[in-house]
């Protein structure tokens, strides 16, 4: 509505001297306002929108995408229904914003969700069937000292066979899955190895590579004893001599290491397991309900640096809300003074900090504070050796400090603009009761700023929570706790903690991490509702 | 009506960002999902890093003249490769053939996204280093293209004369005028990687190998007689200042370009900068402090083919028989300056004498290892270090740190 107003009064404005361009512009102004003009340029966006969805499913098609087709088709439907309807009024204005929320935010929540409660991570990567596929590839181990065996991929009534020619002693052989070797006479031979024969049709390499998986699963038994192993190609060219440390037994769901004796089961934890605990990797991907939640507290490696972490997460996000909002606080209203001169170029200064990537400023304070090189040692202070980032206290300071210089031009730019929201009188009525500035800020502009500013502070608060760049790219949570065996240290905040802890060297757990996540975000939330409650007191203020 | 104008601009623009990013991740993969119904369909998606990718290309092109197998050579980010590679494998999106390094292998295998590899008789065509490192529990998993070793860069201006030992080293260096001679990476958190010469130099392995000559999980050497000795040599370089944790890659790179290093303990990675910094740089071994051969790591880098790929034959094929042929190896070395895996095209690539220099130290180089175990030794080890030379107790530090390593293990 207001910005309806805010139209018309600067078109009232500027009646008087119209030129050709402004001319131009009102006149299509004019015609797109009209009802055809608005109906044409509906249609055409829609057309746009519809084209684009039009490619988005003939792409998806190709691929084979039905899920991800379906929705794009139901969503396109969808939006054509609601812009060409008379009565969907409301929901014109939400479509837009609900899309994107659901592609954006309820999709990675609830999928984040999901992730928690599994066992996804490093060796429960999967499916069950890759895992035993993965398992049987990796059990093939080659004859020791067998030779490359040049061979045929050849066909008989669909099925696969090989035509093997052992480079030893020549011998013709033919064999399928089932038929184990068998020699064979009258083969076509060129440069010593045969290339097709009789009742079998020999595959060309366009047709080899074309039956790919079916060969890969082609394993010609080598004799009738089954110790004697099979002949497979990897390349479809050179046949070699495997046996398989691993048997899998489909129907009683167990896996046996032929050479130990020892039988693996599936028992439900997501990996086959022996009598005796071991593990067989890769395993698969299960839902286990909430085990990474109940590890994410009793974990014995976790609960030690927990509490300590915890504190300082929380001392951390406070201290860096308070320091940078008063110091944003102090410099706004320094320079909400009107007789200070070059007062923009001061302000632009000011806010350098937050033009530049946090990360790359969290490097180069690293850089500064380094012990022995750092230009914070070295030049301003002539060479004394200060542990800025290797003490434990100092490295807390430090980190409070960089936060700091990152945070206050936001909170500048906030309170500048909040303050110039605060009318005057207010300010003139004080002086009349005779109120000191300081009572005057104390008691009349701090708390009329609180209620623009408290939410953002709350915000401010949970991203600080959250502040992993900072950490991880300024100490990277060093200096480590001596007292604990997993690699935290004196400045890991939570979300710092979780990372190492689930992506500790080369095991990924994500679904722990996403459990922790959870846990994170419950928390951040259940201290913003309370904090949004208690600013609603404020509000009663306006 | 005005508002609502505003309203359906910003939906159709929404609506056509969202459709194309779905579209978009949808196309980003899939290629080899249909790749197998119809021959002349065939095709292989490649993930390289983005340096790499026209050095591939000719290999790429030449399989498809060949075959009519279509390569599609994928440039990567190399932070994220591994990651994507474990999350996109299982779902069938991935590509067929990664590139890597063989201290992936650990973690591949154990989350079932590599298939192995019949290197054939072409296995023993490739340096002793490079196909140790590309096995794993007994199978060949990854197509080796390059070793990469560290090794001591020497300032030939200041110091002439290769160092025959430490302290050899640290003299020749002091006696051309220098505070600190030698650098090497370090950082809060250390940098056992860079270290690691020494330790063997002490005789303490992270793990000890079993008679395959596979490193074993369970024979961890790190807290070994070899090891506390090695933490007390650690203790008294960092007192003497020889060793220093606030001397970070960059720092090292400075001191050395500035002169004010001679000996620079580091990769053929940072050779270019030191060439185009005008130093006359030569190739050293590392200086052992001790009677034994300080030996580095060896990283290699390959080519992995994924479990899922449809296209397993086509992978190997042109990973086998087209990738491991001199003229690819040899064109990978030119894109990256690293020593290539091969030996026919290793040693046409020595003739240069920095790669020659890198080449004599890799003799003596042993593959990193690449059990899943390793990477909690990595946890602790460099932090440890950085301890000890900042003046921690190097017996104590060192007990821990083989207690810490031996408890994440289990």
């Amino acid at each position: 509505m207001s910005d309806t107003t805010a139209v018309e009064k600067a078109e009232a404005e500027q009646t008087p001297p119209p030129t050709r361009r402004q001319r131009q512009a009102a006149s299509i102004a004019e015609a797109a306002s009209g009802r055809i003009g608005w109906m044409l340029l509906k249609i055409v966006l829609l057309a746009i929108v519809d084209a684009i969805a039009l490619y988005a499913a003939f792409v998806l098609f190709t691929h084979h995408e039905w899920v991800v087709l379906a929705l794009v088709v139901l969503v396109t439907v969808l939006v054509n229904y609601i812009y060409f309807s008379r009565k969907a009024v409301p929901a014109k204005y939400l479509t837009p914003g609900v899309i994107f929320l659901i592609v954006f935010q309820v999709f990675t929540l609830l999928y984040t969700g999901y992730i928690g409660f599994t066992n996804y991570g490093t060796g429960h990567n999967g499916s069950k069937d890759q895992a035993v596929a993965a398992l049987m590839r990796s059990a093939q181990e080659r004859v020791e000292d067998s030779p490359a065996y040049p061979v045929t991929v050849v066909e008989q009534l669909g099925t696969l066979g090989l035509l093997v020619t052992d480079p030893e002693d020549g011998d013709i052989s033919v064999g399928t899955n089932d038929q184990p070797l068998a020699e064979v006479d009258g083969a076509t031979m060129e440069g010593g190895e045969a290339t097709a024969v009789d009742g079998w049709t020999s595959l060309s390499f366009a047709q080899v590579l074309a039956r790919s998986n079916e060969i890969e699963q082609l394993s010609v038994p080598f004799s009738d004893d089954p110790n004697d192993g099979a002949i497979r190609t990897p390349d479809g060219q050179n046949g070699y001599l495997y046996v398989s440390s691993l048997e899998y037994d489909e129907a009683a769901g167990t896996m046996t290491d032929t050479d130990s004796g020892t039988v693996y089961k599936d028992i439900g934890t997501g990996a086959f397991t022996s009598a005796d605990g071991e593990e067989l990797l890769p395993g698969w991907q299960i839902t286990v309900g909430f085990d990474n939640f109940v590890r994410a507290v009793t974990d014995e490696s976790i609960r030690g640096p927990l509490i300590s972490v915890t504190i300082w997460t929380f001392v951390f996000a406070l201290i860096s809300v308070a320091s940078t909002f008063f110091l944003g606080l102090l410099l706004a209203l320094v320079f909400n003074n009107t007789r200070m001169r070059f007062r923009n170029g001061y302000r632009i200064l000011l806010i350098l900090p937050y033009a530049f990537p946090a990360f790359l400023s969290a490097l180069v304070w690293a850089g500064m504070m380094n012990e022995s090189f750092g230009f914070i040692n070295q030049v301003i202070l002539g060479g004394a050796s200060i542990p800025w980032l290797t003490d434990p206290v100092l490295a807390k300071v430090s980190v409070l400090i960089v936060n700091l210089w990152l945070g206050f031009p936001y909170m500048f730019l906030v309170c500048m603009g909040a303050l110039q929201g605060i009318p005057d009188e207010v300010n003139e009525a004080g002086v009349m009761d005779g109120a000191n500035p300081w009572q005057i800020f104390r008691q009349i502009k701090l708390p009329l700023l609180l209620v623009t500013v408290a939410p953002l502070l709350i915000s401010s608060f949970a991203f600080n929570f959250n502040n992993f760049n900072l950490i991880y790219m300024l100490t990277n949570g060093g200096p480590r706790f001596d007292d604990v065996s997993i690699p935290v240290g004196h400045t890991d905040i939570l979300i710092s903690m979780v990372y190492k802890v689930a992506f500790t060297g080369q095991t990924r757990d994500y679904g722990l991490a996403s459990a922790f996540t959870i846990i994170i975000f419950i928390v951040v939330a259940v201290i913003s509702i309370i904090s949004f409650r208690k600013t609603k007191a404020l509000e009663e203020l306006n | 009506m005005k508002v609502n104008k505003r309203g359906i601009v910003a939906f159709g623009a929404i609506a056509a960002i969202s459709t194309l990013t779905l579209a978009g991740c949808a196309s980003g993969g899939a290629d080899t999902q249909g790749g197998g119904e119809e021959s002349t369909d065939s095709s292989l998606t490649v993930w390289v890093d983005a340096e790499r990718v026209d050095a591939l290309q000719g290999a790429a092109d030449a399989y498809e003249d060949k075959t009519g197998v279509k390569v599609e050579i994928v440039g990567k980010d190399v932070d994220t490769i591994k990651d994507d590679f474990i999350q996109q494998v299982p779902t069938g999106k991935g590509p067929d053939i990664t590139m890597g390094a063989h201290d992936w292998l650990g973690e591949l295998s154990t989350n079932g996204v590599v298939a192995p590899l019949e290197l054939g008789d072409s296995a023993s065509d490739y340096l002793d280093v490079a196909l140790q490192a590309s096995t794993y529990d007994g199978a060949v998993y990854m197509l080796p293209y390059a070793v990469e070793n560290i090794a001591v860069l020497r300032n030939a201006d200041l110091v002439a004369e290769p160092a025959t030992d430490f302290a050899d080293m640290i003299a020749k260096g002091k006696a051309a005028g220098l505070d600190q001679p030698f650098v090497v990476e370090q950082g809060a958190e250390g940098n056992p990687y860079h270290l690691y010469p020494f330790q063997t130099a002490f005789g303490a392995p992270v793990f000890g190998t079993d008679a395959s000559g596979s490193y074993d999980a369970a024979d961890l050497q790190l807290g070994s007689e070899g090891g506390t000795a090695f933490a007390q040599w650690l203790g008294e370089q960092g007192a003497a200042g020889v060793l220093n944790t606030d001397i970070d890659g960059e720092i090292a790179k400075q001191q050395f370009l500035d002169g004010k290093a001679a000996f620079w303990l580091t990769g053929p990675w940072n050779v270019g900068a030191a060439v185009d910094g005008g130093i006359n740089v030569e190739i050293d071994p590392v200086p052992s402090p001790t009677d034994q051969v300080a030996s580095p790591f060896a990283g290699v880098k390959g080519f992995f083919v994924s479990s899922e790929s449809d296209n397993k034959v086509a992978a190997n094929d042109f990973l086998v028989n087209y990738l491991g042929t001199e003229d690819v190896q040899l064109e990978l070395f030119k894109a990256g300056n690293i020593l290539p895996a091969l030996t026919a095209a290793a040693d046409t690539a020595a003739s240069d004498p920095i790669i020659a220099g890198f080449q004599t130290v890799g003799a003596d180089a042993v593959p990193m290892p690449a059990i899943p175990a390793m990477g909690a030794v990595w946890e602790f080890w460099g932090v440890a270090e950085a301890a000890v030379i900042n003046g921690a107790d190097p017996a104590a530090t060192w007990q821990k740190l083989a207690d810490d390593v031996a408890a994440a293990i289990k």
